[in-house]
């Protein structure tokens, strides 16, 4: 496929804004039990929120690029029934909307109505509203790699492995973004963010890495012989119909050599998870933001370059009536 | 549901369209069409169902019509190059068509007055070559001649000396009824349409296809059976299957015996004066001296001499006999026979690349298809010896050919191999075999002539016969008492004597070097000389502009006409802009190539169905007025009034000549439309057209459909309707008289014309013979050689002056289908399908370069080099390299972008081709054409490939600066913007980027 | 229920493209247009076009086999592209099985083109919503046309007639008969998605010849004394058998 940048940026940026919010959310329950030293107060979770809520409102600003008739867009609503992007075209704004009033809890700094669980709990609006967010997020992470997971002759994309990578780097990404974050707002958190933030990359190495394997073990099934219905062991094709590009030559084939995949991969290997890694046990021990900043960097410029790479190796099936021109 | 596609019960489209019939001219197909128009504006054309050529469908092209209309490359007005640009520079400054005439009229008519021969006119693919023909010869200039010459003279010579008719327009195979459709060297043709439904009807029911051609592409692709053959070889292919049909008794014997001359006796005395003519039967008085009928067979019952088709006789096929005065004589088939014992299947196979066995067993298959699965229709005819038949049969082989074989220096032989093969198997205007289409069958030769020698040139004078005619002896040509050509292509000479179409190819050449003389204005009407109908392309070009010591151009004064941006409307002096085939009136005349079906005369007409652009004028109407102008007989009365109002007032009133009735259409004449073929003018003619789909078709009735060479009825209706002068049969020629008389004259024998034959009255003693034209001494074994009666096999003129270890690939190019020649690179949407072009090379042969897919390469031959790109092909006979014809453009031209592909990318092969051949006894030049027609040798050419070195440009090569745009043409694209805008939902139109 | 589709013949398709520009000739200037063009007259130029026609070759030389392919939506009746739309515009009618796209609901946001594996969804450059063929629904139910012109395009214009247009579900129609009878197959049956249009295969016929063919009674060459006679000189059996 040919990667769209505004689509790049649309996956990227709301990943990480849900990730970013999924940390603050994890820092709020973990705060709620008193399993962390410290309670950051509002200076950190309503801020951190509003950043969520822009990266989400910035993602939902690329999303817009993608389409041919934005002004259109509402309309993407309507097939919630069949369209896992009818579906993500919902669940955006909702979570969206989830954060807004989670960060109007934080900022206005609610306490009622509270519930109490049982004698020692009483719960916040915040904590009923970032449950339902977290809920969102995930069903948004869910939606996000089911557009892509859902399309079943795109070999590289079918799989849950993608789901599970959007939410593992979305994860990842938000929670260094966080540790960063914290860096500045709640210093206490650090360690536990970041260490939370390394976990995360690491698991988002390994289920990146494992659809990595699985995609290069990809056997396609379609072939020219399926495609046109000749069963001969030597079919080519001459031409295409045409010489100067179409759409079917612009959207699904990336035009890039090998060599530069190969290279765009390894880039995304490195930059998106063992340089954060380090970056973050870095900035962690030595409590730098520069470094927490470069950590947060690396691993964004990484993702790009990752998901870059995600539309680049899905190879449609329609490029086997799309080879040669004469 | 949805606002924007409608429910399935509602009307959508356009209901203020208009629709108008018309006749189509993407191509010389010449198919109906309707053309729906809203507001005046051209916005869908479709075939037209009623339409007895397509029968409703339409090609790529046609279905494209609607962006050459509106395309940007179109001329809108008159213009003059500026007095200080060079030629094909481009620069040009805007006249009007009363100075252009002016212009013109001065000019020609001094030329007129001194030396006619001065004015030379030659036109490309036209469709208009009666009117033409007829300016030129009223004007007096020999100097005339259409696309012919360069296209497929080959196959119409070939065939039409050889059976009186051919493919191409002229005839075709009947695939209704075939069972065996064998196709040589075709990869389009003119009955683009008509070819295609009739093929795909053939193979759906059952008919087996084999297709013989270097590539498999279009047609090839569906054929059952494809036959890769060496490019030139074909001749040797088909003497090979003859050589097994006539070896293995598959002939139809019947069939040759009444209906060719294979049984008639031929003198086979070598030194005899009359060596190789047939012989006559003594002092019979001959009804038409021009097509004797008097000849001999050896009566196999009564073993002796009989006149052919004697009632009760029956002709040996073989032996040799021995006259009463002692003459040595053996039936023609006999000689047919010896000659073709030389030519067996591996004789063939090591120079065809097709194995033996392979042309043994589709000369199986074809004999025996022909034989065992013969057609017989109930249909009564008579022949023209008065035998009477109950039923019409026929040998179901159908055979199409075209360029493929005719665009070889060894074509004509070729061809005829090819019709005689054809008459073997008894498939001669037979059910199921060819079939002709009126006009044809003609006699053999036809009866048109030119003038003899110089004298018919004269001052203010027509020219004293026909510009191309078909000579039947060497006293036909057109030559001077010193041998030389009177016409500048040289046509009718000895170095072509049966150039019947002319060599437009080498006018340029010639002109330039002033030889045979120099002339003065040569006006160029629909071809594009200075790209892809002229070979030598880059050296032409420069003659075009060149200029002789005194600083006079060599060509003095250049005229063309073109209705788009073409390569050579850049040489212009003077450019006429013309109309397009929707805004003007046409003819497709029974007295030029009409669109007859087999079974009967069709011809047809365009209308206009919207106005001129611009000022762009239909040439009719500036062949009229200059004619009216220059006071032309056929033009003007005598007192120099002009005659006829314009082109249409001249198609309802001309008449060839005064009350003859036959005009330019045959339909609805007479005063009323009551009468057709012949009749007085019917001034509502148009009219009837116009509510006739544009089409004039008259089905003859069944016992005139087939085997009209010799059928009585069919001949003696022809005659009335005077499609024909006389009414005798037109016997196939296996052994070709007329070839064998221009061979005497080169060894030093026969008498003029009917040359010394022995017996009949033109040989008997006492007689005054005129003395023989003899070619002059170093064309000699020329005319020996290949103007043998009987078919042979040759190799191309220039294989025999290649070293083809230097340069072993033969290079061939194909029509693809939906592009017409330079055409069509303005067309918006078709240019999308061929923007640029490959050469396509077998994977083998290319990798033996180094040479992979996709990449740059040289292709050299001995005349020149380009640079393009190569594709794989596995669908290429392995020493054939290809590509499609015409795509590649000079820079700037069509209107379209310096740095469009198909002039960075694209590719002309005509660089490697040259238009001469070095003699080498004498160190002259002689063109590469065929040495019986003139038919130009495009296929010929011998190359080599190499890789492009890495540094080297991406881009092809050579490249020439830039065309610019003429004044006028700007407009244009206004209006053509404005018709996409019109159709736009959101009225952004597809815009384009300006450029320069 | 009915399902209308093409069914293609490539028995008999030479590739003339007159399918692409009567196509193109129709849409543009009917309601699914107009298509546009981008750089008409310029390098690469390039346009929306809703059936394209490309050729493959098969086999080696000289086994080679040249197949000209047209190709365009193939009005799955299981479409993939359509439970992916967002929005609505792409749709599958249910009363004759056509996919369409309604251009005044498309975001443009090509999903759906992902979702068809054969790639016969093109987005127009300047209307910005996707486009395909739409079987010219407008022609086909048009009852101002004469009836045997309610026929798409480009079936129409075929010169070959290899283009076959009817209901696949109607066991008479021309074209089931067509696909049952000729071996209609489908495109990709791999991905479940049941194109409605179908291609018919190569046939080849051939000429089988007996070898007494060539050997006959009524052979030409006895009427003038040529058929070939072993010289009597030549040993026989009849010299040396005295049985
Ligand atoms: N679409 C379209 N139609 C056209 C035209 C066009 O430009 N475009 N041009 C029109 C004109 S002017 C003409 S003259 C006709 C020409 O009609 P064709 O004769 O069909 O045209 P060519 O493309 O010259 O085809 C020549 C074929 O012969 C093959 N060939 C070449 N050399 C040999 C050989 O030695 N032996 C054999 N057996 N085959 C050989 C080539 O591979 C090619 O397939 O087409 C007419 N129709
Ligand atoms: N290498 C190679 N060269 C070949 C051939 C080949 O097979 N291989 N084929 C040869 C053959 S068979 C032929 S017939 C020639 C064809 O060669 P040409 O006859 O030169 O054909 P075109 O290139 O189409 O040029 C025709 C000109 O007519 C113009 N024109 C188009 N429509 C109109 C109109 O309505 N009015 C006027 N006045 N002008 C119009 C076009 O703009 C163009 O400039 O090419 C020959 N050249
Ligand atoms: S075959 Fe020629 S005349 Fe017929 S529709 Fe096509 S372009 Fe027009
Ligand atoms: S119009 Fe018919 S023959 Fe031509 S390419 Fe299309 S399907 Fe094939
Ligand atoms: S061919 Fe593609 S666009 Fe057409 S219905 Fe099938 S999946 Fe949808
Ligand atoms: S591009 Fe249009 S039709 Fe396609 S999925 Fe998007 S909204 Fe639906
Ligand atoms: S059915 Fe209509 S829209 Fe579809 S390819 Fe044919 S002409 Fe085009
Ligand atoms: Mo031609």
């Amino acid at each position: 496929m040919q990667p769209a940048f505004s689509v790049i940026f649309l996956t990227t940026l709301i990943g990480a804004g849900q990730g970013l919010f999924l940390a603050l959310y994890t820092v709020e329950l973990y705060s709620l039990f008193e399993f962390l030293p410290a309670q950051p107060g509002p200076a950190f979770y309503a801020p951190g929120t509003a950043l969520a809520f822009a990266l989400l409102a910035l993602g939902l600003v690329a999303s817009f690029f993608h389409l041919g008739r934005p002004e259109r867009g509402w309309r993407a609503a309507a097939r919630w029934r069949t369209s896992w992007l009818s579906r993500e075209v919902i669940v955006l704004p909702a979570f969206m909307a989830a954060t807004a009033a989670y960060w109007l809890a934080h900022w206005a700094d609610w306490r009622e109505p509270s519930v109490a669980l049982g004698a020692a709990l009483t719960i916040a609006p915040s904590v009923a509203i970032g449950a339902a967010a977290t809920v969102l997020a995930f069903a948004l992470f869910l939606c996000t790699g089911m557009i892509y997971a859902c399309i079943k002759f795109l070999q590289e994309w079918a799989t849950p492995l993608t789901v599970a990578n959007y939410l593992m780097l979305g994860g990842a990404s938000g929670f260094t973004l966080a540790t960063l974050f914290a860096g500045r707002t709640a210093p206490e958190l650090v360690p536990f963010l970041g260490g939370w933030a390394a976990v995360l990359t690491g698991i988002g190495f390994l289920t990146r890495a494992a659809s990595l394997a699985r995609n290069a073990g990809l056997k396609p099934k379609s072939s020219l012989q399926t495609a046109i219905g000749v069963k001969h062991p030597r079919v080519v094709q001459t031409a295409q119909g045409f010489m100067g590009g179409s759409f079917n030559t612009r959207e699904f084939i990336h035009g890039r050599t090998r060599a530069f995949l190969r290279a765009i991969k390894w880039i995304f290997l490195v930059l998106a998870f063992p340089v954060p890694i380090a970056l973050l046990g870095a900035g962690v021990a030595a409590g730098s933001s520069t470094l927490l900043a470069a950590a947060f960097a690396a691993q964004y410029a990484g993702l790009l370059a990752e998901r870059w790479f995600f539309f680049a190796q899905a190879n449609h099936p329609q490029n086997l009536y799309y080879q040669a021109i004469a | 549901m949805n606002a924007s596609l409608p429910p399935p019960s509602a009307a959508p489209l356009a209901p203020t369209a208009q629709i108008k019939t018309t006749t189509c001219y993407m191509c010389a197909c010449r198919c109906g069409i309707r053309v729906h128009l809203v507001d005046g504006k051209v916005r869908y054309i479709d075939g037209n169902p009623e339409h007895p050529l397509n029968r409703g469908v339409i090609c790529a092209k046609g279905s494209s019509g609607i962006m050459k209309q509106y395309s940007p490359g179109r001329l809108t007005k008159p213009l003059m190059r500026k007095s200080d640009a060079d030629r094909g520079a481009g620069e040009f400054e805007e006249i009007s068509w009363e100075r252009a005439f002016e212009v013109l009229a001065e000019r020609l008519a001094k030329i007129r007055a001194t030396d006619p021969k001065k004015f030379a006119l030659f036109t490309g693919r036209d469709q208009m070559q009666a009117l033409t023909g007829l300016f030129a010869r009223q004007f007096g200039t020999p100097n005339y001649a259409a696309h012919g010459g360069f296209c497929s003279v080959n196959m119409a010579a070939g065939m039409i000396y050889t059976i009186g008719g051919s493919f191409w327009e002229f005839g075709g195979p009947d695939l209704d009824r075939a069972r065996l459709f064998v196709m040589i060297g075709t990869a389009e043709d003119h009955h683009s349409n008509p070819l295609k439904i009739a093929i795909s009807k053939f193979k759906r029911r059952g008919g087996r296809f084999v297709s013989v051609n270097p590539v498999r592409t279009g047609y090839s692709a569906i054929a059952d059976e494809w036959v890769p053959i060496r490019p030139g070889t074909d001749g040797a292919f088909l003497l090979a299957v003859m050589h097994e049909l006539v070896a293995a008794g598959l002939y139809d014997r019947e069939f040759l015996v009444r209906y060719s001359n294979a049984g008639q006796l031929v003198n086979v005395d070598e030194t005899s004066d009359a060596f190789g003519l047939l012989v006559s039967e003594p002092g019979q008085e001959e009804p038409v001296p021009d097509y004797p009928r008097n000849m001999l067979w050896w009566d196999r019952h009564t073993n002796g001499p009989v006149p052919t088709h004697q009632e009760g006789a029956d002709p040996y096929l073989f032996g040799e006999f021995t006259l009463a005065g002692g003459t040595r004589v053996k039936p023609a088939f006999q000689l047919l026979e010896e000659r073709l014992k030389q030519y067996t299947a591996e004789w063939a196979e090591g120079i065809t690349g097709v194995p033996a066995a392979t042309i043994r067993r589709l000369a199986h298959e074809m004999g025996i298809t022909a034989r065992d699965e013969r057609i017989e229709l109930p249909i009564a005819w008579t022949d023209c010896w008065g035998r009477e038949h109950e039923t019409v049969t026929g040998n179901p082989v159908a055979f199409h050919a075209m360029r493929g074989l005719a665009a070889h220096s060894n074509g004509f032989q070729t061809i005829r191999a090819l019709a005689i093969l054809m008459s073997l198997l008894g498939t001669i205007d037979r059910p199921g075999g060819f079939r002709h289409k009126a006009p044809f069958p003609r006699a053999i030769p036809p009866a048109a002539k030119t003038p003899k020698g110089p004298q018919g040139v004269q001052p203010n004078t027509p020219l004293g016969g026909l510009a191309l005619g078909w000579p039947g002896s060497p006293d036909d040509l057109f030559i001077d008492e010193h041998g030389k050509p009177v016409r500048i292509d040289k046509a009718f000479s000895w170095e072509y004597p049966l150039a019947v179409h002319g060599l437009m190819h080498n006018v340029i050449t010639n002109a330039w070097r002033g030889d045979p003389y120099r002339i003065d204005t040569l006006l160029i009407f629909m071809a594009n000389m200075a790209w892809n109908s002229t070979m030598n392309t880059t050296e032409v070009r420069k003659m075009l502009n060149d200029r002789d010591e005194g600083g006079e151009y060599r060509i003095p004064f250049l005229v063309v006409c073109d209705a788009f941006h073409s390569e050579m409307s850049a040489f212009a002096d003077l450019l006429l802009p013309d109309t397009t085939y929707l805004e003007r009136h046409d003819v497709m005349s029974m007295l030029d190539r009409p669109i007859s079906e087999f079974d009967g005369p069709v011809d047809s007409v365009r209308v206009p169905v919207v106005p001129p652009t611009g000022d762009c004028k239909p040439f009719q109407e500036v062949l009229i007025e200059l004619g009216s102008r220059l006071a032309l007989p056929a033009f003007a009365h005598p007192d120099g009034s002009r005659k006829y109002r314009d082109y249409p007032d001249f198609i309802v009133n001309f008449e060839t000549e005064p009350g003859s009735g036959i005009g330019f259409l045959a339909g609805w004449r007479g005063k009323g439309g009551e009468k057709f073929m012949k009749g007085e003018p019917n001034p509502q003619q148009w009219e009837m057209y116009a509510q006739n789909n544009c089409v004039f078709h008259l089905p003859l009735p069944p016992s005139y459909q087939y085997m009209r060479n010799w059928n009585r009825g069919y001949m003696e209706w022809a005659q009335r309707a005077r499609i024909r002068r006389y009414s005798d049969p037109v016997l196939v020629h296996i052994y070709s008289e007329v070839l064998q008389r221009f061979r005497l004259a080169a060894t030093g024998k026969g008498g003029g014309k009917g040359g010394g034959r022995e017996g009949g009255k033109a040989g008997a003693e006492g007689v005054e013979r005129k003395p023989v034209r003899r070619p002059p001494e170093h064309l000699r074994s020329r005319i020996a050689t290949y103007f043998d009666p009987l078919p042979f096999y040759y190799p191309p003129l220039e294989v025999q002056a290649s070293d083809t270890r230097k340069y072993p690939l033969a290079a061939v190019t194909q029509r693809p289908m939906a592009m017409y020649h330079s055409w069509d690179s303005q067309n918006a949407w078709l240019r999308q399908i061929h923007t640029h072009n490959y050469l396509f090379v077998n994977p083998r042969t290319a990798r033996l370069q180094g040479i992979e897919d996709g990449d740059w390469i040289w292709v050299e031959s001995q005349w020149g080099k380009v640079r393009c790109m190569c594709r794989h092909s596995e669908a290429v006979e392995a020493g054939t390299v290809w590509t499609w014809n015409a795509i590649g453009k000079a820079s700037g031209a069509w209107a379209l972008a310096p740095d469009a592909n198909e002039s960075r990318k694209g590719f002309l092969l005509n660089h490697l081709i040259t238009e001469e051949l070095p003699v080498a006894s004498d160190g002259g030049r002689i063109s590469n054409s065929d040495p019986v027609t003139g038919q130009a040798g495009w296929y010929d050419v011998r190359v080599r490939i190499s890789k492009a070195a890495p540094d080297e440009a991406r881009e092809t090569w050579p490249q020439f600066a830039s065309m610019r745009a003429y004044p006028g043409m700007a407009g244009v694209r206004k209006l053509w913007q404005a018709y996409v805008a019109a159709g736009a939902m959101d009225g952004s139109g597809a815009d384009r980027r300006r450029r320069r | 229920m009915t399902q209308l589709a093409l069914v293609i013949d490539l028995n008999v398709c030479v590739g003339c493209q007159a399918c692409v520009t009567s196509c193109k000739e129709w849409n543009t200037s009917g309601i699914a247009g107009y298509l546009s063009d981008d750089r008409p007259y310029d390098a690469d130029p390039t346009g929306t076009f809703f059936n394209r026609v490309q050729t493959f070759e098969v086999g080696e030389y000289p086994n080679t086999q040249t197949v000209h392919f047209p190709k365009s939506c193939l009005h799955c009746e299981d479409p993939p592209c359509v439970p992916v739309c967002p929005t609505g515009a792409s749709y599958k009618r249910a009363e004759d099985g056509i996919v369409l796209v309604d251009y005044d609901k498309c975001i443009g946001c090509k999903y759906c083109s992902w979702a068809c594996p054969y790639g016969v969804r093109e987005i127009d450059e300047h209307q910005k919503v996707m486009k395909k063929c739409t079987l010219c629904v407008d022609r086909i139910y048009d009852q101002k046309l004469p009836r045997e012109e309610r026929r798409p395009a480009c079936v129409m214009a075929c010169p070959t007639n290899a283009r076959l247009f009817g209901d696949i579900h109607d066991p008479d129609s021309a074209v089931a008969v067509a696909i049952r009878e000729r071996g209609g197959y489908q495109l990709m049956p791999e991905w479940g998605t049941h194109p409605a249009n179908h291609y018919l295969p190569r046939r080849r016929t051939e000429i089988v010849i007996q070898p007494d063919e060539l050997v006959r009674a009524d052979n030409p060459l006895k009427v003038d004394g040529k058929l070939p006679k072993p010289s009597l000189k030549e040993p026989a059996l009849d010299d040396v058998t005295s049985w």
